[in-house]
């Protein structure tokens, strides 16, 4: 009975300890839950947390005279553990920020925590579009591209180019699906076909079969509508069987980090769309060249997005007073965005932060004159034209009559 | 044009040509899980760690000491085949004798933590190896365009592995392999040197996952995570064989590699199930498995 007491006793005194750590008022909380060790672990993971401790040294490591604190996780690509960790974290950790990295299924899952705990989450790795038309909340900012910009980018610019039927190579699930729909209602829109698609499991181990049926199919383009290890695979084999002397490739979603995989004698000539490249301006080319000594890499667009939307968020609050989710959430719909990653950005109702995306084309080997000199810009998108018109699909932001 | 079932012939044998490609690599695979197996009675969890040690090794030994193709191709598999026999020696003998479960675990256990720690060292997004120049081109076989380097991987891949069959089965050092584990003691009485005879054993079922590894470094990107998916397949590929029948492995792996193929055309979202849908129904129907005798 002693004994029990004493559990009881000890188990009060930690709560205890939690609840006090959640009052805490002294912190700002930052939490980052991405794949940190699975196939987009490349894309942003441990170099996107490298990037997030840039952007909060750079913002002098505390707003509103409090400290600034990150909390960092692995989803392992699995939408319970990352909502679970968002969950536990807004509950017992005072988390003022969750930035969410790759994986569309994990962030849709997320998304929800958000609204129910009322916490501003920012969307970096993430692309299905859902996440601000159906699946979308008040706390939740689109911020780096998303299914329909990529689509707008390298469809609309392939189909310009003379690729009027695509057949496609689809990634089997919500992502790959949510890009090949975009894409197919690009292509069509500019007066393209649409000849078939093959889904394809994700993380196959061999890609020819489905490569040869997008070969039999007669089309133009190969829309590759997959991404990481499985876009560089299937890429690398397109050009093993002599695939893409009949038919254009093209990247829906592509990282410089990919190119950077197969080597621009496999990549060149291939169309992507990116919302960031570090060889534009002296700004991009200065935080590539910080980002590189820090991490021997370029940062993706995710990873140099994740630094952005750090310091927007940190600015709004700074702006606001309050970390208070309403009030910071006002402030950053209401204010324009300029740093190195986007030039007069805005965050719309329903979410998305509007910004120029480029449609780059992956330079030849002979064109490319210093490592990580990759892309040419083929076309700068206004923001408009990249994320397009609000639907109306999300309850928060009624369509434009 | 001549259709069989709708299909179109190129189609299929095209997809036969694939088909056996991919089945190249099972059978490879699986052949060294089953020589291990059957011998040693090690459920060998590594092998798609070892598999990826292989590609790695090609990789870093172009990379860092220039050694070409040709001769990783002998020296990958012949240095992590030694890795092989160090880590029977110091980890893997220690669990002999007790419940399959626990060499089913070390293995395992040693498979995250090579994959973990190249993963850290190396990233998540893989590296490039170029097709070595001698086998660059591609032949048109009429019904579709085949990289040499495919066929390569087929014939090299059917020599080594039948080879393999022929070591065991009917050559005397075979012999005193399958004396070894129908009675070990026995066998060491007439002054053979067990011990060693298993722990080459294991170095060699282990140098052949690494051969398919330096294999398929010019096909896929090299990455820590390339072993895992097929390692589980592989696994599959085994038990439908015939857990421990050599000829049973190589002759399943094959077939696999078509089925699946197959499948890639008829409905592809199952491409990577219907493995293990031939599994259960297997194991349903002769639970020893297609080739098994126990």
């Amino acid at each position: 009975m002693k004994l029990r007491m004493l559990t009881l006793a000890a188990l009060a005194g930690l709560v205890a300890a939690a609840g006090g750590q959640a009052l805490a008022a002294d912190e700002v909380v930052i939490g980052d839950i991405d794949d940190m060790s699975g196939v987009y672990a490349d894309v942003e993971g441990a170099a996107g947390v490298e990037a997030i401790r840039m952007a909060i040294a750079d913002f002098g490591g505390t707003v509103l005279g409090r400290k600034i604190t990150l909390l960092t996780a692995d989803h392992q690509n699995k939408p319970d553990i990352g909502a679970a960790k968002f969950r536990e974290w807004a509950d017992q950790n005072g988390l003022n920020l969750l930035l969410g990295g790759s994986n569309s299924g994990v962030n849709i899952a997320m998304s929800k925590v958000a609204s129910a705990k009322k916490v501003p989450f920012f969307v970096i790795g993430a692309a299905g579009a859902s996440l601000t038309n159906e699946d979308c909340t008040a706390y939740t900012v689109h911020y780096v591209y998303d299914t329909t910009s990529l689509a707008n980018g390298t469809a609309t610019a392939m189909v310009a180019a003379g690729g009027k039927t695509w057949f496609y190579l689809t990634a089997d699930y919500a992502f790959g699906t949510q890009l090949q729909n975009a894409a197919s209602k690009v292509v069509e829109a500019h007066g393209g076909k649409n000849l078939g698609a093959v889904r394809v499991p994700l993380g196959a181990a061999d890609f020819s079969s489905f490569l040869l049926q997008a070969q039999a199919s007669g089309a133009q383009v190969l829309g590759l509508s997959n991404a990481g290890t499985d876009f560089s695979n299937s890429l690398k084999a397109a050009n093993e069987f002599g695939i893409t002397k009949t038919m254009k490739p093209a990247a829906l979603l592509a990282f410089d980090t990919d190119i950077n995989s197969l080597g621009l004698q496999t990549a060149q000539g291939l169309t992507l769309t990116t919302g960031f490249y570090w060889d534009l301006t002296p700004e991009t080319r200065a935080f590539g060249k910080r980002f590189f000594a820090k991490i021997n890499r370029m940062p993706t667009m995710d990873q140099a997005g994740v630094y952005s939307a750090t310091l927007t968020y940190l600015k709004a609050v700074k702006a606001a007073g309050t970390t208070d989710a309403d009030k910071v959430m006002a402030e950053l719909k209401k204010t324009r965005i300029n740093d190195m990653f986007a030039k007069d950005g805005y965050i719309r109702a329903d979410g998305v932060m509007v910004h120029e995306m480029y449609v780059m084309q992956v330079k030849t080997p002979q064109e490319s004159k210093y490592p990580w000199d990759f892309y040419k810009v083929v076309k700068r998108m206004p923001g408009e034209e990249a994320f397009g018109p609000i639907t109306g699909l999300c309850p928060l932001a009624p369509a434009p009559k | 044009m001549t259709t069989v079932f709708g299909i179109p012939v190129a189609v299929i044998l095209g997809q036969l040509t694939l088909g056996l490609v991919n089945g190249s690599f099972y059978a490879m695979l699986s052949l060294g899980l089953a020589v291990i197996f059957g011998l040693m009675r090690v459920v060998n969890f590594a092998h798609g760690a070892f598999y990826t040690l292989g590609a790695f090794a090609a990789l870093l030994g172009l990379q860092w000491l220039g050694i070409n193709y040709w001769a990783s191709l002998v020296l990958a598999p012949v240095a992590v085949g030694l890795v092989g026999i160090v880590v029977e020696r110091l980890l893997l003998r220690r669990v002999y004798g007790l419940d399959p479960l626990y060499g089913l675990l070390l293995t395992f256990g040693l498979a995250l933590i090579c994959e973990g720690s190249l993963h850290q060292v190396f990233g998540a997004s893989g590296q490039s190896y170029p097709v070595p120049p001698a086998l660059a081109g591609a032949v048109n076989l009429g019904f579709m365009f085949l990289p040499l380097y495919r066929a390569w991987v087929i014939a090299i891949s059917l020599v080594v592995c039948f080879s393999t069959w022929f070591v065991i089965e009917r050559t005397r050092l075979g012999a005193t392999l399958r004396a070894a584990t129908e009675n070990a003691p026995l066998l060491q009485a007439f002054g053979v040197n067990v011990p060693l005879l298993v722990a080459a054993t294991y170095g060699g079922g282990v140098a052949l996952a690494a051969l398919a590894g330096v294999l398929a470094s010019p096909i896929v990107l090299v990455n820590a995570h390339m072993g895992s998916s097929l390692v589980i397949v592989v696994f599959a590929v085994v038990v439908i064989g015939g857990m421990g029948s050599i000829f049973g492995s190589i002759v399943s792996g094959l077939v696999l590699g078509v089925v699946e193929g197959f499948t890639k055309v008829i409905y592809p979202e199952a491409s990577n199930v219907v493995v293990f849908l031939i599994m259960a129904l297997v194991l349903v129907l002769r639970p020893t498995g297609l080739f098994g005798r126990e």
